[in-house]
Formats: structure tokens, C-alpha cells, sequence
């Protein structure tokens, strides 16, 4: 999946889309899955990365993952077809 | 290797609306609780198991001081007694009575408790509609205070009177408009048709029985304290109408219960904590109108307040544990905690303040709580802002103290156990968690259902 390419992001975890107005609130983990999204990471590399930095494990993060996945596409901020991994 | 690794919250990310109410509310409930009167919420779950609940005893006898010392410094005669369907724990009935509360109880099971307890029979109030013969009989022989409904339980009573060598000492519960809706005019007989009066004039004229008081109890949670005012008016008028027919004083006017406490009712605009009236204002309404109806001092009743609510709701603690989350099917998040609606019923009728047990970073969601129960209705609360909860999380619900542990339902999970803390900070297990054998040592199986073929 690919994320809007021009979402703004602060370090505050302020998310902007110019091409709606609207505005999110996102936390740290949450602000580095986006930015690795932006980079155009995929899932098991954002999965690996997270799970090295963080006190989680694989299978919870996963499911934590995909629940914010859908959220980002709920919310409008994801343009694409979703990547088949 | 892992030590080194930093804290993981889940990915949460939340729309801001800006200029827009906020249907799930203000932001008051962030802020972890990780302790209870110094004792780890983690590590009571660890030791008595989740979900449990929690008395915290420093804030059960703070309360009641509070209140005392709110009527006290009003009234000259001021008298508690303890709501004993409130919480029935013998360990919270105990506590009440050694900071000096008689006991109100509402039934023969009850009665047994208080005296069991070790309550004085003539400390004892027997409320209620459904006083058994045996039950009446008792308090009768122990110089109860009973609390006389109907008229057919009167009658009851001077039957037994005529039996009995002891004078039942009675009172009659009186209804009355005091301006609030509902009225309660179920119980007891109303003031303003004459039906009291009647009453009154029924006992008066019987020399077995002694009418020894004047009760109401005007209804529940109530957020009016000039309601009491008027009830606390109505009831002096009687007093001194009964002192000036047959020169008899009336020896106490119990005002009853209902005062409501800190908890947020559903649907209410303003927190619990902003909305309800203090014991102050409470206490002001009732020694005012008691002070002025024209009592000479001699004749000054007693006043004797039952409230249980305000007096304990504070002091209970519900701890358990996320079982899951889930994302609804319009993007709502989802909690499933390994309590529901069996184990605390008052969720029904409030919006419980609930506060995660562990630190959390400052983000939240907008989540409905569930419990663990298949049942749809099994619903703790319907929309609240919290952190971004994970499996076995622990979260603390407050203000669970009134009604939940006399009100719970076995309903196909075991009720768990119940933790005083003293006011030194120890734990004390005041009530076990139940066992598969507690619940089916009462059940009998006819032998010829005993086997089956599958």
C-alpha cells in the first residue's frame, strides 16, 4: 500500500492532507510506521524494524499493524492498491 | 539485548475536529491509577487474582467523618444507621459501626447479619415492605425499631403486641411530594392525602405499641438537598401535631437515604463530581428545617440519616484486566475487559470514570468498553477516551463501592473476591473469590440424573 505522497508530518506527531484539509494525531510508534510507509517499506520490514526497537513481539505487533493499516485507509490517507506480501 | 529495547504502546492515529463538540466527552481520564492506598493495582491482581474488587477503609471512615461532622456541627442529636443492602460486607458493616452506625436493614436476612454482626437489637431499623411474622416477632422480643409500610403490617404488629409482654416500638415511613420526580409513594403512607395521619391516629390510640419515630426516605440519588428540606418541614409539622393532639413526643425523624454520590448518572451534561450537592448542603437543607419548625429543645428529635451511596460508593475500587481489543464495524475501537454488567451492575445507570492502571504516552482513542459476558446488553461504558490499551492491561474502575456487591450476578462466571485495605495500608481478603464448589454445594442432583450415555 502506498500512503499519500504529499501528507504533512511534524515531529509532534501532527498528520496533515492538503488534498482534504483534514488533520490527525498520531503517536510516536504510530508517527515511524508512517514515515517508513512513506519511504515505501513494506510490512515485514516495518515489522522487523519495530520489533528491534520495541518490547513487542511479532505476532502482536502484526495484529496492531494491520488494525492501524485500516485505519489509515478509513481516514482517507491511502492511495493505491494494498501490497500483496 | 531486550532491556535496551523501548517501551511499545500500539499505533493509534486519531482525526482532530477542531471547533467541534466532542461526543465522548472531556478529557478526564488519562491519568493512570497505580496504586490504591499504597498498594500496587498490579500487584493485588497478581495476588488475588482479576478482576477484584477493592475497599479502600482510610477512604470508607474519611467519608464518614465528613458527613458526621456535616450534621453534627448543624444538629444537636444526630444519629447514623447503616444502609445495610448498600454493601452487606460484614467488614464494611463493621467499619460503619465502629465509627458509631447503628444498623437499617431492609430484611430477615439482613436483621440476622446486623445482630450476627453483633448490632444491639434496639440499634437495629427494620425497613421495608415484607416483614415476615417470625421475622416481626424477633424484632419485637429485641426492641427493634420497626419501620412500619402498610397498613396490613400494622395490624400484624398489634396482633403480635397483644401476644407479646414487650411494646413494639414503632414508626411509620410517610411519602410525600417534596417537589422532585418520581415521587415515592409506594412505600409507607402519604402525608398530604391523610393516610399518615391515620396511621398515627391508628398507633396513638393502641396502648401495645409506641410510636417512637417518623421515617422518609424520599428516593434515590437524589441531586436536590431542598427536597430533604421540605420532607425533614413535613415530617416536624407531624411531630408536633402528634405532640399537640396527645401530648406525646416523637423520639427521632429519620430522614432515610438517597444522597447521591460523585458517580456520573448516563446522559448527564455535568461530571458527577460538579453535580452532586456536598454532605454540607445536605446537612444545611435538614438541620434548617428541623431547627425551625418549632420544636421547643427539650422536645428536639433525634435526626437519623441511613444514607449508604454517598458513604461508600468512594471507597470501592473495581481492578481487572483487557482481555482484548477489536475494531468495530464503523471504525470504533473495541475493548473487551474480563469484567461486564454481572459484577457491576451500576454500570447500567452511570458513565463509571475508568483509568487505565500504567503509564501511558499522552495519546489516546475514543473506544467503547465491553465485558466479557455474550450478551449484547453487557456494555461497561459506551464511549470514553482512554490510552491505547493492550492485552492484559489492567484498568481500575472507581466509585464502585454502593450496590455492585449486594447487586452482582452469579451468571456463568465465579464473583470475585473482595480486598479491604486498612488504614495502614494492608490488604485484608474481607470476602473469598467463589468456587465452582461454593455455587453447587446447594445444588441437589436426583440420582437418576446422575449418568448419561454420549
Amino acid at each position: 500500500m502506498k500512503l499519500k505522497k504529499n501528507l504533512a508530518l511534524s515531529d509532534s506527531g501532527f498528520v496533515f492532507d492538503p488534498s482534504t484539509g483534514d488533520s490527525f494525531s498520531t503517536n510516536p510508534i504510530g508517527l515511524e510506521i508512517i514515515r517508513m510507509l512513506k519511504e515505501g517499506k513494506n510490512a515485514n520490514d516495518i515489522k522487523s524494524q519495530i520489533v528491534k526497537t520495541y518490547m513487542t513481539d511479532d505476532a502482536s505487533f502484526e495484529k496492531d499493524f494491520y488494525d492501524f493499516v485500516n485505519m489509515l485507509t478509513k481516514h482517507n490517507l491511502v492511495e493505491g492498491e494494498k501490497e500483496k506480501n | 539485548m531486550s532491556s535496551k529495547k523501548l517501551q511499545y504502546e500500539r499505533p493509534v492515529i486519531q482525526k482532530l475536529n477542531v471547533g467541534l463538540m466532542n461526543k465522548f466527552g472531556t478529557r478526564t481520564e488519562y491519568t493512570p491509577l497505580t496504586h490504591i492506598d499504597g498498594n500496587s493495582v498490579r500487584d493485588l491482581l497478581g495476588k488475588f487474582g482479576s478482576p477484584l474488587f477493592v475497599i479502600s477503609e482510610r477512604t470508607l471512615r474519611r467519608t464518614f467523618r465528613e458527613a458526621n461532622r456535616a450534621f453534627k456541627t448543624r444538629y444537636p442529636k444526630v444519629q447514623f444507621a447503616w444502609s445495610y443492602k448498600t454493601n452487606y460486607m460484614n467488614a464494611v458493616c463493621n467499619a460503619f459501626h465502629q465509627e458509631g452506625s447503628w444498623a437499617e436493614v431492609v430484611s430477615g436476612f439482613e436483621y440476622e447479619k446486623a445482630l450476627n454482626n453483633g448490632v444491639p437489637g434496639n440499634k437495629i431499623i427494620f425497613n421495608g415492605p415484607d416483614k415476615t411474622e417470625a421475622e416481626l416477632k424477633a424484632a419485637i422480643a429485641n426492641n427493634s425499631m420497626i419501620h412500619i409500610d402498610h397498613l396490613d403490617e400494622l395490624y400484624l404488629i398489634k396482633e403480635l403486641a397483644m401476644e407479646s409482654n414487650k411494646k413494639p416500638r414503632v414508626a411509620i415511613r410517610v411519602n410525600m411530594d417534596t417537589g422532585v420526580y418520581p415521587m415515592w409513594d409506594r412505600f409507607g403512607f402519604n402525608y398530604e392525602n391523610g393516610q399518615a395521619w391515620d396511621a398515627i391516629n391508628k398507633i396513638m390510640l393502641n396502648d401495645k405499641m409506641e410510636l417512637v419515630g417518623l421515617h422518609a426516605h424520599i428516593g434515590t440519588f437524589m441531586l436536590t438537598p431542598s427536597a430533604y428540606g421540605m420532607a425533614a418541614s413535613k415530617l416536624s409539622h407531624l411531630a408536633l401535631e402528634i405532640k399537640k393532639k396527645y401530648k406525646k413526643s416523637v423520639q427521632y425523624i429519620d430522614m432515610g437515604g438517597g444522597f447521591a454520590s460523585k458517580n456520573t448518572l448516563k446522559g448527564s451534561y455535568l461530571q458527577g463530581i460538579d453535580a452532586s450537592p456536598t454532605f454540607d448542603q445536605f446537612a444545611e437543607s435538614i438541620c434548617t428545617s428541623i431547627l425551625n419548625a418549632g420544636f421547643t429543645d427539650t422536645d428536639l428529635p433525634l435526626l437519623i440519616l441511613e444514607t449508604g451511596r454517598a458513604l461508600i460508593d468512594e471507597a470501592g475500587y473495581l481492578l481487572g484486566t483487557v482481555v482484548s481489543n477489536k475494531r468495530l464495524s464503523d471504525g470504533r475501537r473495541a475493548t473487551i475487559l474480563d469484567f461486564g454488567v454481572n459484577i457491576l451492575f451500576t454500570s447500567f445507570w452511570y458513565d463509571h470514570k475508568i483509568s487505565p492502571a500504567q503509564e501511558f504516552s499522552q495519546y489516546t482513542e475514543d473506544a467503547v468498553l465491553y465485558g466479557p459476558l455474550c450478551m449484547n446488553i453487557d456494555v461497561i461504558r459506551e464511549n470514553i477516551t482512554l490510552p491505547p490499551l493492550k492485552r492484559d492491561d489492567h484498568v481500575v474502575v472507581h466509585s464502585v463501592g454502593a450496590y455492585n456487591m449486594t447487586q452482582w450476578m452469579q451468571f456463568i462466571a465465579l464473583r470475585p473476591a473482595i480486598v479491604m485495605i486498612d488504614k495502614d495500608g494492608n490488604s485484608h481478603i474481607i470476602r473469598k473469590r467463589e468456587t465452582l464448589d461454593s455455587i453447587e454445594k446447594d445444588e441437589v442432583l436426583p440420582k437418576y440424573l446422575k449418568d448419561f450415555k454420549l
